[in-house]
């Protein structure tokens, strides 16, 4: 029964570990928490959805062809939106990604409709395998893989490429690394390239448990943010472990409190957290410059 | 252009002679308004003039005191459903209900605000992100507030007088707005006021000199969320029913858009914000009836959208202009009306 927990939590964590990562990513980068990054990635899932079902494509072609619109996707709504707010406050740009958000949110509403649609990916999540008493879908295990393998990825890139490096660089200190010969222009539109990437692998995995409809981020949305202000919004590590957490603790209060109040967790989760260890719960101090 | 001896001269309501006589005409405009319109258009006028309420309550937030709010539609639902219940179970009469209501959605917002005091910026706009969720899926799973069937608003009724139609509604309406809206315009200038706004330029320089952060947060939250309670209150009377999907975060969204779109920290900027945001997204729900531009973006629909997602537009249009308003006006309307005003000063010179 325990271990059961665990698992789901874990499966569904993933996910929330996924969004968290992608949003991190770009706080780190921009100090924006992007609130579009629900709508970016339910966009890419349409785009994998048209690609699905068109069955021209092989399903893993299609899904490769969904990461890199995924990733032009980030690219250009920085270039076009983001970069071009002038020397813009906390509130300016948090305007600009909710109405990055509305754009998208209406744009997808506009050309695929209300009605809510099956996501055919054909990884079933119906079918499961069994692990010492312990009963895993295959869509569960690849979510929970994908995110283990993206994590590893991710870990590589920024220890081991000079781009990885440079964003690091750039994240720590935009100044001096435009001093040291770093694009940083460049380096932001590949952040949120890459954190778009990672939020469409999430709208992916996600759809076909759900229905793919233009609400389809929402709720993982403020999961991600929830995990992400656990691991308290700056660190990669932190994202990732509040997210599995955070899946534990839902999967906690679905059994022993409520099922139906389960999407409320991640709600007292921000609070909680926010209130009792603003910095989050994994880092040590809280900073802010006057 | 003017000099200001004192200050009771800088803060005063009506400034000069010409203002007088213009809120002269804006008073009698409202005044004759509903005997003279077709129905249709008070409907449209309560809506805005709700609008009006919220977005005055959001810009004492936002504008004044910096803190930002994305759940402001969860404070819109408590107000809303809290107005109905109370009339609906426990025959309390409306306006006693709908000052409870307000005092409701304040007591939410304290403890909403209560975070607020530690958090700036981005969380906060995430804690308030995950307050105004909650709320709806609360509203929605517990039947007491009709789960998502919603409910049924009872007639407006105050003692013998029964408000029947818009037109009785807009009476009652008008006069929240325009007490609430003055009441907002001159908490700006007291104390209360410029404490808000010496917490928004600089927090720590605010606390230095003495202004209670702690304090002031939390009554900022509170404030704005009694407005946005009250407003949610009469909204449920225009509707005549209300259910969840109403308080969505896209209706937050649209809310932090009239603060925005009218600017920042002016009451007049919210007015117009509200007046022209509001009106936009109700006449753009039947885009393709508008002569010229209907019919091209129903071609475009058709060659590359789809026909039946259109009302979509509007959250399209939205998005643009939150972010050239960003980008281009910070201080949305009221900014452009302020740059006419200073260019023709001088006219024709």
């Amino acid at each position: 029964m325990f271990g059961q927990l665990v698992i789901n939590g874990m499966a569904v964590g993933s996910l929330y570990a996924l969004v968290a990562l992608a949003m991190v990513i770009i706080y780190k980068a921009s100090e924006v928490p992007n609130f579009a990054q629900g709508e970016m990635a339910m966009v890419s899932t349409y785009f994998a959805y048209m690609l699905l079902i068109s069955d021209r494509v092989p399903w893993q072609l299609a899904l490769l062809g969904t990461l890199v619109f995924a990733f032009v996707l980030g690219m250009v709504l920085e270039f076009l939106f983001v970069r071009r707010a002038k020397e813009p406050t906390v509130l300016d740009l948090i305007i600009v990604t909710l109405g990055m958000q509305l754009v998208l949110h209406g744009l997808a509403g506009w050309k695929w409709g209300p009605d809510q649609k099956d996501f055919p990916l054909p990884i079933s999540d119906t079918e499961v395998v069994q692990v010492g008493g312990v009963v895993i879908s295959y869509l569960n295990l690849t979510t929970m893989i994908t995110a283990l393998v993206l994590m590893g990825l991710l870990y590589a890139f920024f220890q081991y490429t000079k781009i990885g490096v440079a964003m690091k660089a750039t994240q720590q200190n935009w100044m001096a690394a435009r001093i040291n010969g770093i694009r940083t222009n460049h380096i932001l539109g590949i952040t949120w390239g890459i954190s778009s990437v990672i939020g469409a692998l999430a709208g992916v995995l996600f759809a076909p448990t759900s229905t793919l409809d233009p609400h389809l981020m929402w709720d993982p949305l403020i999961k991600g943010f929830a995990a992400a202000v656990m691991g308290g919004m700056n660190s990669l590590v932190g994202a990732a472990l509040g997210g599995y957490l955070l899946g534990f603790l839902e999967n906690l209060f679905g059994l022993y409190i409520s099922l139906e109040f389960k999407s409320i967790v991640a709600f007292l989760a921000i609070v909680l957290v926010l209130w009792f260890r603003p910095s989050g719960l994994f880092s040590k101090h809280y900073e802010r410059r006057v | 252009m003017d000099m200001k001896r004192d200050y009771f001269e800088d803060v005063q309501l009506l400034k000069d002679r010409a203002q007088k006589i213009w809120f002269g005409i804006l008073v009698v405009s409202l005044i004759l308004f509903p005997f003279v319109s077709p129905n249709y258009y008070i409907y449209l006028v309560n809506y805005i003039a709700i609008n009006v309420i919220v977005t005055v309550g959001l810009n004492l937030l936002i504008g004044y005191t910096g803190q930002i709010s994305l759940g402001h539609a969860g404070f819109f639902a408590i107000g809303a459903y809290a107005t109905t219940l109370l009339m609906l179970k426990l025959h309390v009469p409306f306006f006693l209900a709908i000052v409870i209501a307000g005092f409701l959605a304040a007591a939410f917002g304290f403890l909403l605000g209560l975070p607020a005091l530690r958090l700036e910026g981005p969380y906060l706009a995430i804690a308030t992100l995950g307050f105004g969720m909650a709320v709806t899926t609360i509203i929605g799973r517990v039947s007491l507030f009709g789960g998502h069937m919603g409910l049924q608003t009872p007639p407006l009724s105050i003692g013998p007088f029964v408000a029947k139609n818009d037109r009785e509604i807009y009476a009652v309406i008008m006069l929240f707005t325009f007490l609430m809206t003055f009441a907002a315009r001159n908490i700006t200038r007291t104390r209360v006021g410029r404490a808000f706004i010496a917490i928004r330029d600089s927090d720590i320089a605010a606390e230095a000199l003495g202004v209670n952060i702690a304090y002031y947060k939390t009554l900022a939250f509170a404030i704005s969320a009694f407005y946005t309670g009250v407003a949610g209150g009469l909204m449920a009377f225009v509707l005549g029913f209300i259910n969840p999907n109403i308080f969505d975060l896209l209706q937050s969204i649209l809310f932090l858009a009239m603060v925005v779109v009218g600017g920042a920290g002016t009451i007049l900027g919210s007015v117009m914000g509200a007046t022209v945001v509001s009106f936009l997204n109700i006449k753009l729900e039947a885009v393709q009836n508008i002569p010229g531009v209907g019919q091209f973006l129903l071609h475009i629909s058709q060659k590359w959208l789809s026909v039946s997602g259109l009302p979509n537009f509007t959250f399209v249009l939205f998005g643009l202009i939150l972010i050239f308003i960003v980008v281009f006006e910070r201080l949305g309307l009221y900014g452009i009306w302020l740059r006419t005003k200073i260019y023709w000063r001088t006219w024709p010179f």
